[in-house]
């Protein structure tokens, strides 16, 4: 089994423009991308914004390997979804087989879809590829700090995604390890009917389950042990500033919005 | 002596041809014989939990073979599952493989896989229950309701009842107290015993490992630079130490002693053993 294989939201360290700018900045800009996305119609506009989306995976220099690699999970989405939309859309046809037909609409509405999907996932991927998951959480719980005063528990909420971040690759290898145990002891999860095979899982996820509460408890001794009481008169050891990087990134993120409006609602 | 368990030019690579490659074991060559205690010693990231995971067919080799009682233990599927039963390995902190609901199914789980009547099951777990030292109140227990020690035996005793010709163990005394462990190492010894079964004891310390083996294998970045009688190991006491093994006291002071020019045994590693050598070199003083 390759489980370690799995990348759930990796960081690559750097220290390019994207690196360094405030998670703040990259939420926003994640965001309003991906609202910008959906506004595009035409081909300007979806050229403007793939060619910005490229130009910050650039600077980003993390290799376009990478993103090439974190698209694969989405692959048969994509797929299916181009299908649909190039089989099952009316207009001018221009090949047809029995009752297939594609259509020039279909055909620009499937390469519009797929790209649109793969730009939403290229940008949450420049997101968490360049931001630690430490500093995101701390990004978003300042972003979602005005909710507070509606009783909304921002910080548990942001405690809460930190430590799950923190514990994904501990739980991942403690599940390799006990999956190796019991498969030393001659379990077999390949063969054998449906419920078989769900039968089989018990021996791991139990001890998983028990590993998983011993551990909390642990943590949450440790953290009493040192004075941890929530959110209350807690200091912050990175002090998040929105430097002049930030405020030329959210002036492009929005003058890129303002274009993709002004294209779709006035034509060029 | 006859050879069970055969590594021919073993090694294991590691997400090989990606960024990450890490070559765990580099062309390994050693023979196990049957009924021996052999110890395997090396820090942590040697390779020593590659190398054994490979002599039960968790893992598959890059390259070479491991043949089981001559035969390749990759040569065909049934032998690749049989293997399992064949080669018994218990994992460093086992306790925390434990899921069911009494102690006696818990150990049942390894002899209900291979497919055993009800009657030998039953003969099989009791007999492991005995050598783990367990007793039959103990088996109508829950394994969650048990001291440390005691799960831990609880789960040695999961891996002896599939009756292993080969049993090896992955620091199984870590963590426990002195007392704890001394009764582990009984348990294994019995084992060893009843059944003429082949032990490898596989640690990261040196002291625990020379008193209770036949034979030593030092591992060390992926290969094995010292195989041998602990006497033959550890009269390269020096070497052992630049190669980060925590070596005993004791041979950390007769191999000094001995690179000063004293005419005396530098492998020495038990206080027994560094009496003998100390009379021994003054008997030959004397002579002189």
């Amino acid at each position: 089994m390759a489980l370690k294989d799995i990348t759930l939201g990796q960081f690559f360290p750097g220290n390019s423009f994207i690196h360094r700018l405030d998670p703040r900045s990259k939420i926003i800009f994640t965001v309003l991308f991906i609202v910008i996305i959906f506004l595009c119609k035409d081909l300007v506009s979806y050229g403007l914004v793939l060619a910005s989306l490229l130009v910050l995976v650039g600077i980003s220099k993390v290799e376009p390997k990478v993103f090439v690699k974190g698209m694969k999970p989405v692959v048969f989405i994509v797929v299916c979804t181009a299908i649909l939309n190039l089989f099952y859309t009316d207009g001018n046809v221009l090949w047809s087989l029995g009752f297939l037909k594609i259509t020039e609409e279909g055909l620009w509405k499937a390469f519009f879809m797929v790209l649109r999907i793969l730009m939403l996932i290229c940008s949450t991927l420049l997101l968490t590829y360049t931001t630690s998951p430490i500093l995101l959480t701390d990004g978003l719980e300042r972003l979602l700090r005005p909710l507070k005063k509606v009783g909304f528990p921002v910080h548990e909420l942001s405690m809460m995604m930190s430590i799950a971040l923190r514990f994904i690759p501990t739980l991942i290898q403690e599940t390799d390890k006990i999956i190796n145990a019991q498969k030393a002891r001659g379990a077999d999860f390949d063969s054998g009917n449906l419920m078989q095979k769900a039968k089989a899982l018990i021996p791991i996820l139990i001890p998983l389950f028990i590993s998983s509460f011993r551990r909390a408890e642990e943590l949450a001794i440790a953290m009493e042990c040192r004075c941890y009481h929530g959110d209350e008169g807690r200091t912050s050891f990175r002090q998040l500033r929105l430097h002049g990087r930030d405020w030329a990134f959210m002036t492009f993120t929005i003058l890129l919005l303002a274009a993709v409006c002004v294209l779709r609602y006035f034509g060029l | 002596m006859e050879p069970i368990i055969e590594i021919k030019n073993l090694t294991h690579i590691y997400s090989p041809k990606t960024p990450f490659e890490h070559k765990a074991l580099d062309n390994v060559d050693l023979t196990i014989y049957r009924g021996e205690y052999l110890g395997i010693i090396g820090r942590t990231g040697s390779g020593k939990s590659t190398l054994i995971q490979h002599l039960n067919g968790l893992m598959k080799p890059s390259s070479g073979q491991i043949l089981f009682e001559g035969k390749d233990i990759w040569g065909s599927k049934a032998m690749t599952h049989d293997i399992r039963y064949q080669v018994g390995l218990v994992f460093q902190y086992p306790e925390y493989q434990l899921f069911e609901e009494t102690v006696y199914k818990d150990i049942a789980y390894g002899p209900r896989n291979m497919k055993l009547s009800e009657e030998e099951v039953d003969r099989r777990v009791r007999q492991a229950a005995k050598f783990a030292g367990l007793s039959d109140a103990v088996l109508e227990r829950s394994p969650f309701e048990l001291s440390g020690g005691q799960k831990r035996r609880v789960a040695i005793a999961g891996v002896i009842a599939m009756e292993p010709k080969v049993l090896i163990l992955d620091e199984p005394t870590a963590g426990l107290d002195p007392a704890g462990a001394a009764e582990i190492l009984e348990n294994i010894e019995a084992y060893r015993k009843s059944n003429n079964a082949t032990i490898i004891f596989v640690s990261h310390s040196m002291e625990d490992v020379a008193r209770i083996t036949d034979r030593l294998v030092v591992i060390s970045k992926g290969t094995l630079p010292y195989v041998g009688t602990p006497h033959e190991v550890f009269s390269h006491g020096e070497d052992l130490d630049k190669l980060g093994l925590a070596v005993p006291a004791m041979n950390r002071v007769f191999s000094r002693v001995h690179a000063m020019g004293v005419d005396i045994d530098p492998a020495v590693y038990t206080v027994e053993q560094a009496k003998a050598a100390f009379l021994e070199a003054f008997r030959r003083k004397e002579r002189v």
